[in-house]
């Protein structure tokens, strides 16, 4: 399949690999996709380019776009910066600030055919596929209308119908896609009075550009746009002037979109892998805090009653005590006073043996 | 519609009434145009400009604003401070409320919303963000109407379907967090894929860290801002317990906010320093980007740590309101102000009338339908049949 490649790259993305085995093979190969091999492209020369608009009216007419409200022989329509609609997949604009002998010179705009489309990275129905031809082509009908593909789209290039209620669609050049599979040229290409068209295998026009280049050098800026801007496209062009000057943007970067958004998608699997783990874990924390909190207090309030049991029988017991002291030297008061009394009776009696019943009783006490 | 939402059963004629019908007969006729006449005869879409309000209110702002609901179940159900627990069905009520006008506003904006399902039943493209977040809106929706549930469970007298899904509450709370914590952040790096038209100083690798960030301000401003009206609206509907938990609330999440707040700016920071674009600063949208910044993000950290310091209910009050205002700029200026930049200003986006009329008419049936719950259900009380056991 066409898309295999993406379908791919998006499974492992979805199935939480995308980081680990993407990038890895990324490093390891230091390579971005090259598009497929023998894939188509066409090669834009705009010192080629009269602005003859005949490329427009080709297109309109092989893809059966309404009727325009002035004719393609129109040229005062030049005199504006036009940008694709619904009813034109291409457009030419005419850039005369130039100040050389150049000037002015015509940029084309259409689908630039990406190798690693935006619009098929953001497309949540995948109604976009980058075809073995380069065509990326539209499947009108899956698509939703969500309008992501004109946000991602660094060309500016998908339009809407936003006139139609029921059966709106995006609307973009499919490279002739139904024509090319047929072995016909794109409409713009075959229309093209000039050559500054040239349709072939994207590596065949590489080499035609640089050629061109290598061969003039003065008449065209030593660069091939579209050979790696945002990962590389199908649509391929040659300039007198600089890019920025024709109508170009030259800070698009050579990241191809998917890439833009990998690391975000990378991040979901991981989410939803730990999230629950850290917050479950939370969770417990919490509770557990709160269980021990209330075994503490309850601790606590065991520990105060069994202190305050302590207390109470340390008190009775000293109570105790001195009960039983107070109660010994009463006893012991009572004992030498009765000594004292018997000692006085037995003053009478003889005297030894009144000493030894004394000590006796004295030691029966003691016991 | 709004009929049916007075209870007072005197007169339909007040002031939020007369208001509330007017915005709904407008929006009830721009409802018929959009789905007979096409996008084109309602808004100001166009090929340069593919996303307007509805996407950038409805959907950046909706969903950021939204927010309480998983903030707040997370911080009672999760870490475990019960006493908001007041908080929570408010919240939840809110952020389902939120969530649902999302998925009626976006079948405004795409060209065919009954195809809506498509991505799920027809061909899933899992390489799109927005896969990720029509998925996880989709979910989350369901996830909320769960959580909301009891309420009206409670109020049908249904109590062993009530009971069934009080004991699913933890589950739901988990699930909640780990859907919001994918599509908050999946909003901003819906945004990832076009740094050629995102003016670089609101385009950053962060970008989706950012929103997830915000969106937790914003869920515990709103929480506040939306405690402080039900308040001034709804006092005789609260128990002693709202009544008494409320200021805690506003102190608890007002100094929550202050702290993340305070992170957000530095990683904001970090962000033009990631960039380097530290140069840009001095630029018209540099000025702009300051504003949002400063204004919005370190002024309000700022008076929100005075008002718990001073246990100042005013301005705690008044600066959740002032950052819920900044969310609203901030999601404006990623979807529409700075996205764009580069295009000549006759080529930008304003919102047509009608499509303003639209957001004003979805956030009207919101406060109808909110009012039309609350004062019904028990949200702002505990039913008495369930007193709080939790």
């Amino acid at each position: 399949m066409s898309i295999s490649r993406r379908k791919f790259l998006g499974w492992l993305g979805a199935a939480g690999f995308g980081s680990a085995l993407g990038n890895t093979a990324r490093a390891a190969s230091n390579k971005h996709f090259d598009g497929y091999p023998n894939s188509n492209g066409v090669l834009f020369d705009n010192t080629r380019c009269i602005g003859c608009r005949k490329c427009e009216e080709g297109c309109n007419r092989v893809n059966e776009l309404p009727e325009p409200e002035r004719p393609f022989s129109d040229l005062s329509l030049l005199d504006a910066k036009r940008r694709t609609t619904a009813k034109a997949y291409t457009v030419v604009n005419r850039y005369d600030d130039i100040v050389s002998e150049k000037g002015p010179l015509y940029t084309k705009f259409q689908c630039n055919h990406c190798l690693e489309p935006a619009c098929a990275s953001a497309c949540f129905v995948r109604a976009f596929t980058k075809t073995e031809t380069g065509a990326v082509v539209y499947d009108a009908s899956v698509c939703v209308g969500c309008r992501y593909c004109m946000i991602a789209c660094p060309f500016e290039i998908p339009t809407y119908e936003y006139d139609k209620a029921f059966t709106p669609r995006v609307m973009k050049c499919t490279m002739c896609y139904p024509r090319v599979v047929k072995g016909l040229l794109p409409g713009c290409v075959e229309a093209c009075p000039t050559e500054a068209l040239t349709f072939g295998k994207r590596q065949d026009l590489l080499k035609i550009g640089r050629e061109r280049i290598a061969k003039f050098p003065e008449r065209y800026e030593d660069y091939i746009y579209g050979e790696n801007e945002m990962g590389g496209t199908s649509w391929l062009y040659l300039s007198g002037e600089p890019f920025k000057d024709v109508g170009m943007r030259e800070d698009l970067g050579v990241t191809p979109a998917p890439k833009l958004t990998a690391g975000a998608l990378s991040v979901v699997p991981m989410v939803v892998g730990l999230w629950p783990v850290l917050l479950t874990g939370i969770y417990a924390i919490n509770k557990r805090k709160g269980k021990i909190e209330k075994q503490e207090k309850e601790q606590a309030v065991v520990a105060a009653l069994e202190k305050a049991q302590n207390e109470a029988e340390a008190k009775l017991s000293e109570a105790m005590e001195k009960a039983e002291k107070e109660k010994a030297a009463a006893i012991e008061t009572a004992v030498s006073k009765a000594l004292e009394e018997a000692a006085k009776a037995s003053e009478e009696d003889a005297g030894d043996t009144a000493v030894e019943d004394a000590d006796k009783k004295s030691s029966e006490e003691d016991s | 519609m709004s009929d049916e939402a007075t209870t007072t059963g005197k007169s339909y004629l007040t002031p939020f009434n007369v208001i509330a019908g007017i915005i709904i007969i407008i929006g009830l006729f721009v409802t018929v145009m959009r789905f007979t006449k096409g996008l084109g005869a309602v808004t100001n879409l166009s090929d340069y400009n593919p996303w307007g309000i509805w996407i950038g209110f409805d959907l950046l702002v909706g969903v950021a604003l939204a927010a309480g609901g998983f903030v707040t179940s997370a911080a009672v159900y999760i870490f475990g401070m019960k006493k908001y627990h007041s908080a929570v069905r408010p919240a939840i009520l809110t952020g389902f409320l939120g969530y649902a006008m999302v998925v009626v506003a976006l079948n405004y904006d795409v060209g065919r919303p009954w195809r809506l399902p498509y991505p799920f039943i027809m061909q899933q493209g899992t390489t799109s963000l927005l896969f990720e977040v029509a998925a996880c809106v989709a979910l989350y929706l369901t996830v909320l109407f769960i959580e909301f549930s009891p309420a009206a469970l409670e109020w049908l007298g249904l109590k062993k379907a009530r009971n069934i899904i009080i004991k699913l509450t933890l589950l739901l709370t988990i699930f909640g967090v780990v859907l919001s914590t994918l599509h908050q952040s999946s909003l901003g790096a819906l945004f990832l894929i076009a740094p050629s038209k995102l003016h670089p100083l609101w385009y950053s690798p962060y970008i989706a860290v950012f929103f997830f960030v915000s969106a937790i301000i914003a869920g515990l401003s709103m929480v506040i801002f939306e405690s402080t009206l039900s308040h001034h609206y709804f006092a005789n509907k609260m128990d002693a317990a709202h009544l008494k938990e409320k200021d805690d609330i506003a102190l608890g999440f007002g100094k929550a906010a202050s702290f993340v707040l305070a992170g957000y700016f530095i990683i904001k920071v970090i962000g033009i320093s990631e960039g380097n674009h530290w140069h840009l600063l001095g630029t018209s949208y540099g000025l702009w980007f300051l504003v949002e910044l400063l204004g919005f993000v370190a002024l309000p950290c700022f008076f929100y740590a005075i008002g718990v310091r001073e246990k100042n209910l005013r301005i705690i009050k008044w600066t959740a309101a002032w950052t819920v205002f900044g969310i609203f700029l901030n999601r404006l200026n990623v979807g529409l102000i700075a996205f764009n930049w580069h295009l000549p200003s006759s080529e930008r986006y304003f919102p047509h009338w009608m499509e303003i009329a639209v957001s004003v008419f979805l956030v009207t049936v919101i406060l109808i339908v909110f009012r039309f719950i609350v004062t019904r259900m028990p949200i702002l009380y505990a039913h008495p049949d369930y007193p709080e056991e939790h």
